[in-house]
């Protein structure tokens, strides 16, 4: 079958597919097939670190769209990575059934230590994987679209549409460290046991979680590309550029910008709950504002508007997050800040538009 | 030995009457008439001593009021050794003593060597009740009000008579006020019902615990419909009150904590409401100052750190403030979301520099004495830090109201602002009038910094818990309009102590934050907006 | 995804009102339009009418209101009183800016407006009427029938040649013909077009003049423009704002022989260009 033009011509995305390919095949087969003792063995803490960075790498897109093509700086996006995670954390919350703490056969442990009777009405349904799917989606997308209805429609847009965004999430993770609100308070949801009947800390349970993220990833990038190919993305891009002109054009504006975002958020919503059986944990911490924004920057270094761009920047600075929060504790703070303010001073079309300033001049 | 001590009574009473003859002086003769009352105290028993204790009411000494309180609390002595009554103080086996009659320190002694004169309960109620009406009598008028909340706290039907005798002679209002309630306190008691009934009636809208009690038993348990309705309106009237008390208590936590979102946010309104410039270190601009409040207490006194402390601070943030300005911001002109991003690298690189230099540990930052404590504002009861910083805050408004309206900066600051090309023409260096206002924006953070050093944590996360605020604060407001940004941080901070007693102080902020959401879909350039062309963005 | 669609389809993606009825010969009626912003009148007390296929020449110094009143047309601005009328029977005043796009009021901003990343063909595909709804924009592919309408509008606006060019690397006075062509490509009845020739060369500019007048006839167009020798080049009928109202109408040779306009505009006319 050949690939439609739209595919074909995207040569920077047909590198990251097979990268994704090769990794998605390269990592199991390191991990599972490869004795302990050769030096490329992969150990079990690689493959899941390489996992969570995919599920950065996936958040990153979806920031990317709306930042990169619609111009919208969502501050906020931590919060539907957030939401999916708790989403899923709540399905694999209620797979461990009697064997918490308590060994209540409903009520996860949490619960029962603060002397709940009943199972809060919106726990129900969550012991069913197809649901707490659907609802990794639906939760944040319709937290965006509402969202998003009424900002864009009142036209908050800039900075001020960023603050709001910010407001947005610090509000969810006030609301989330509540033990009121039925989440586990500030432990947030742990001690997850399996997820379909497979063990969580299996290597193979692993190992399919890792495929599954590279795989969500690839869907990802091509479902956004596709997006951005279509005269809708380039209704984005004028939107981004002209707000006004688009609306003389006749596009309904808000409209647009509601269901891409929308879009977008659910795209973080499958980022989280990839992300969370794979670390074990979703804790309020999560929509802290600092991860949203740290989300942007890694759009920002990988450079805006490119898709590809969100990937590379997501996966290098969080590789650097990981060495250098274990060499050099103190310096990661001063490093991702100096970050920010190099790539918008001096990068500001991020590594793939200086690859591709090279490209053209040579 | 006792068969000594009537002797010796005798033998004093004649030197008194000698010493009377001779012309001794008026207080060392009441000096003596109260010892020879206390001499006998020591080997009397009980119904002697209540005999003892009555005649020694009657004296007008200033002493007798500290002796009986003495003898109440076990701490009146014999000693042998020069036979006198004293009055011991504090405790443990050496203890230091003061002559009884008068007040002499006579240094340290061992409990051994003295005898102490002992009290039963029923001699401890005379003694206070009888202290009462001394202090009723009392020329001072503190000891006179002490004595009616003596009362007031264990009410005696027997002393009610004294206490109308007094409200007969009584001159100061509030003292007389006290009394008339005392006396209304002691007719709930009353076996006639329509006596109680006035009692109740007079005691409505009385605050005090005292009185809300035996209110609140009447209202439920009295045999007579008439007493107990009024009972049940009078104690309505009361709880109106405090609840009348309790919303202007709400209004002041609110204001206090609108004064700190003002401080918090006034300078953003300079450098986001009036350059259009997004600058998300500003929290950390007031974590500075906070640092600084903490180093130079290091070096001053507590009391003398705060008027060094808020220049100080000034200075340093705005130092840094200009930094950013002319090394990051200025290159970012025109283009707010990269501001934005960059400023925040700002904030981090900062956090981290004062946890690298400081610690990651919160530094405690003292109060000085003269902002401790409490102050009463007419019925309500107020904490002194609180207070002085909704004046601060105030003057702060003021100071920069003024530097914006009154001076050349504030005038090129405010041309610059509406039309940046036009003020160049004029000749206006705009790039110095951009240094200085950020300049400006970023020193006022620094002294918001000092005022929270006082109210909270001294830490790197400081800047952070304050900065989603603050651009609610001047969003809400309307950008670039100080009056907004005021009107709007006592708002939101009224709001906020509104709903906490309801919802909880976690939850009325994230209702606020919702509040805040949904206002600025529907009026995105705040309450106050500025109009027309220049205002878009 | 598909649900929400076409739900949002029903919520009003198509224009809510029926065809543009002209029996009058009138197009557009401004009557007694008056719009304020912080006491100062921007607006005042404006009636206006453009007849069906007439070029409209509009001139006023800064500040006379022009640009507000295309706001008021367009949308983008409420006037706090007055009416605005598409043909008998469309009240402007009740729909919003993409809803007046759509029934054929096209706008060409006084800054270019082009959207620059994209190529000209982009642009032109992005300016296409009848794209404009959800489904009609999830698709990559232009159809053959697409693809002869734009090539017929970069033939008119003399860009046949530069279709995969990047719009932002065209020159100033072909920007301005892409915007304009873009307003073509909405099939208009009505074109706003504000200051079309602001730094064109005088070769640019007569190529403007000529495609303006070709459309004429078949279009309603008003346009707004400091230059008078353009004007003169253009137009039959000329309309002075002044202070936000209408100072004077008529020809040009006319309108150039009145004393009140000589005051206010033409005789400091050379000061504007």
């Amino acid at each position: 079958m050949p690939l439609p033009r739209w595919l074909f011509s995207d040569r920077a995305g047909l590198v990251l597919l097979a990268v994704l390919a090769i990794i998605g095949v390269g990592v199991p087969v390191l991990n599972l097939l490869v004795p302990p003792d050769n030096p490329l063995h992969l150990t079990a803490y690689t493959v899941t670190l390489i996992g969570k960075y995919l599920c950065y790498a996936l958040l990153a897109v979806a920031v990317d769209l709306v930042w990169g093509y619609m111009g919208i700086l969502s501050l906020g996006h931590a919060a539907f990575f957030a939401l999916g995670g708790y989403c899923f954390g709540m399905y694999l919350m209620r797979q461990i059934g009697t064997r918490g703490v308590y060994g209540d056969p409903m009520l996860p442990d949490f619960m029962v230590f603060l002397n709940w009777k009943a199972l809060p009405w919106y726990w129900h349904g969550f012991d069913m994987f197809w649901f707490a799917a659907l609802m990794v989606l639906v939760v944040p997308g319709l937290l965006a679209f509402v969202f998003g209805w009424f900002a864009f429609r009142s036209r908050v847009s800039g900075v001020y549409l960023s603050i709001i965004t910010q407001a947005l999430t610090y509000a969810l993770m006030l609301a989330f460290f509540r033990n009121e609100m039925g989440f586990g308070g500030n432990n947030g949801l742990t001690d997850f046991k399996d997820v379909l009947g497979f063990p969580l800390h299996a290597d193979g349970t692993r190992i399919v979680l890792f495929a599954l993220s590279a795989l969500a990833l690839a869907g990802g990038y091509l479902a956004c590309r596709w997006l951005v190919s279509t005269r809708m993305g380039r209704v984005l891009v004028a939107i981004r550029d002209s707000e006004d002109r688009a609306r003389f054009l006749g596009y309904r504006v808000e409209r647009v910008k509601a269901l891409v975002f929308t879009f977008s958020a659910a795209l973080a919503g499958v980022a989280g709950a990839l992300y969370v059986p794979q670390v074990g944990i979703i804790n309020p911490g999560e929509f802290a504002p600092l991860n949203s924004i740290e989300a942007v920057i890694w759009v920002a270094v990988g450079g805006r508007g490119t898709l590809v761009g969100a990937v590379v920047g997501a996966v290098l600075v969080n590789y650097a997050k990981t060495w250098l929060t274990g060499a050099l504790p103190e310096v990661w703070l001063f490093a991702l800040g100096g970050l920010f303010v190099a790539v918008t001073l001096l990068l500001p079309y991020g590594l793939i538009g200086l690859l591709r300033r090279r490209e053209a001049t040579t | 030995m006792p068969s000594r001590t009537p002797i010796r009574a005798g033998f004093l009473a004649l030197a008194l009457a000698l010493l009377t003859l001779f012309g001794a002086s008026p207080a060392r003769a009441a000096d003596d008439s109260v010892r020879i009352i206390l001499a006998q105290l020591r080997d009397a028993d009980f119904d002697g001593k209540t005999e003892l204790i009555e005649k020694l009411v009657t004296l007008d000494h200033p002493r007798i009021a500290t002796i009986l309180k003495a003898l109440s609390d076990s701490r009146l002595y014999y000693q042998e050794e020069g036979d006198r009554m004293v009055i011991g103080l504090g405790d443990g086996a050496e203890i230091a003593i003061e002559d009884a009659v008068s007040g002499a320190t006579l240094g340290q002694v061992g409990k051994r060597d003295l005898d102490r004169i002992t009290a039963n309960n029923r001699l401890r109620s005379l003694i206070e009740d009888r202290l009462a009406s001394l202090g009723l009598a009392s020329a001072d008028p503190r000891q006179r009000k002490a004595a009616v909340e003596a009362f007031l706290r264990n009410p005696d039907p027997a002393s009610a008579e004294r206490l109308r005798a007094r409200l007969a002679v009584e001159t100061e209002t509030d003292i007389k006020d006290l009394l008339m309630m005392a006396l209304a306190l002691a007719d709930l008691a009353s076996d006639d019902a329509t006596v109680r009934a006035k009692a109740a009636t007079a005691l409505g809208g009385r605050l005090q615990t005292e009185i809300r009690g035996p209110l609140a038993r009447m209202a439920a348990e009295d045999g007579d419909p008439a007493a107990k309705e009024a009972a049940r309106i009078a104690l309505a009237r009361t709880e109106f009150r405090m609840q009348m008390l309790g919303w202007a208590e709400t209004l002041f936590f609110g204001l206090s904590l609108g004064s700190v979102l003002i401080l918090a946010a006034i300078g953003l309104a300079v450098t986001f409401g009036v350059m259009g410039v997004i600058n998300m270190a500003h929290g950390e601009l007031m974590m500075l100052g906070a640092y600084t409040t903490w180093l130079v207490q290091q070096w001053l006194p507590v009391n003398w750190s705060l008027p060094v402390a808020v220049p100080l601070a000034f200075l340093v943030a705005a130092l840094v403030g200009i930094a950013i300005e002319r090394g990051i911001i200025r290159f970012l002109y025109g283009r707010p979301l990269e501001t934005l991003l960059a400023t925040f690298g700002v904030s981090l690189i900062l956090q981290q520099a004062v946890r690298s230099i400081f610690s990651p540990l919160n530094r405690s930052v003292a109060t000085p004495d003269w902002m401790s404590g409490t102050i009463l504002l007419g019925p309500l009861e107020v904490t002194l830090n609180r207070l002085v910083i909704v004046g601060f805050c105030i003057a702060v408004f003021a100071l920069l109201w003024l530097a914006l309206q009154r001076t050349r900066l504030g005038l090129e600051v405010r041309a610059v602002a509406q039309n940046r090309a036009m003020a160049r023409a004029m000749g206006v260096r705009s790039a110095r009038v951009d240094a200085l206002t950020f300049g400006l924006g970023s020193g006022i953070a620094g002294v918001a910094g000092v005022a929270l050093s006082q109210l909270t944590n001294v830490g790197p996360n400081l800047g952070q818990s304050y900065i989603v605020d603050s651009f609610m604060v001047v969003v809400f407001g309307g950008v670039g309009n100080l009056w907004g940004t005021m009107v709007a941080g006592l708002s939101l901070g009224v709001a906020n102590k509104l709903l906490e007693p309801w919802s909880g102080a976690v939850l009325a902020k994230i209702l606020v934050l919702v509040f805040l959401i949904l206002f600025i879909q529907k009026r995105p350039r705040g309450l106050f907006p500025q109009r027309g062309r220049a205002a878009e963005v | 995804m598909s649900e929400l669609i076409s739900e949002l389809d029903a919520a009003g993606m198509h224009p809510p009102v029926g065809p543009v009825d002209a029996t009058h010969g009138i197009l557009l009626y401004l009557e007694g339009v008056s719009v304020s912003f912080d006491g100062f009148k921007a607006i005042d007390n404006l009636s206006l009418y453009i007849g069906d296929g007439e070029l409209r020449c509009i001139i006023g110094p800064n500040g006379a209101g022009k640009t507000t009143m295309m706001d008021i047309i367009t949308g983008k601005t409420k006037p706090d009183t007055g009416r605005v009328f598409f043909g008998q029977t469309i009240d402007l005043l009740k729909l919003d800016e993409p809803a007046i796009a759509r029934i054929g009021i096209g706008r060409k901003l006084q800054r270019p407006t082009v959207i620059e990343p994209l190529t000209v063909l982009e642009n032109l595909e992005l300016a296409m009427s009848g794209a404009k709804r959800m489904r009609g924009l999830m698709t990559t592919r232009l159809s053959s029938e697409e693809r002869d309408r734009i090539a017929a509008v970069m033939d008119q606006i003399g860009l046949a040649e530069h279709g995969g060019r990047l719009a932002g690397i065209l020159a100033h006075g072909q920007k301005q013909w892409l915007e304009i062509g873009m307003l073509l490509m909405q099939e208009p009845r009505l074109l706003l077009v504000d200051e079309p020739v602001a730094g064109m060369t005088p070769a640019e500019m007569d190529r403007t003049a000529e495609l303006l007048r070709s459309l004429a006839g078949s279009h309603s167009v008003v346009v707004v423009e400091h230059d008078m020798g353009f004007v003169r080049s253009i137009a039959d009928r000329v309309t002075v704002l002044h202070q936000g109202r209408v100072l004077a109408e008529g020809r040009l040779d006319e309108l150039q022989e009145d004393p009140t306009v000589i005051e206010v505009y033409l005789g400091a006319g050379d000061a504007y260009h």
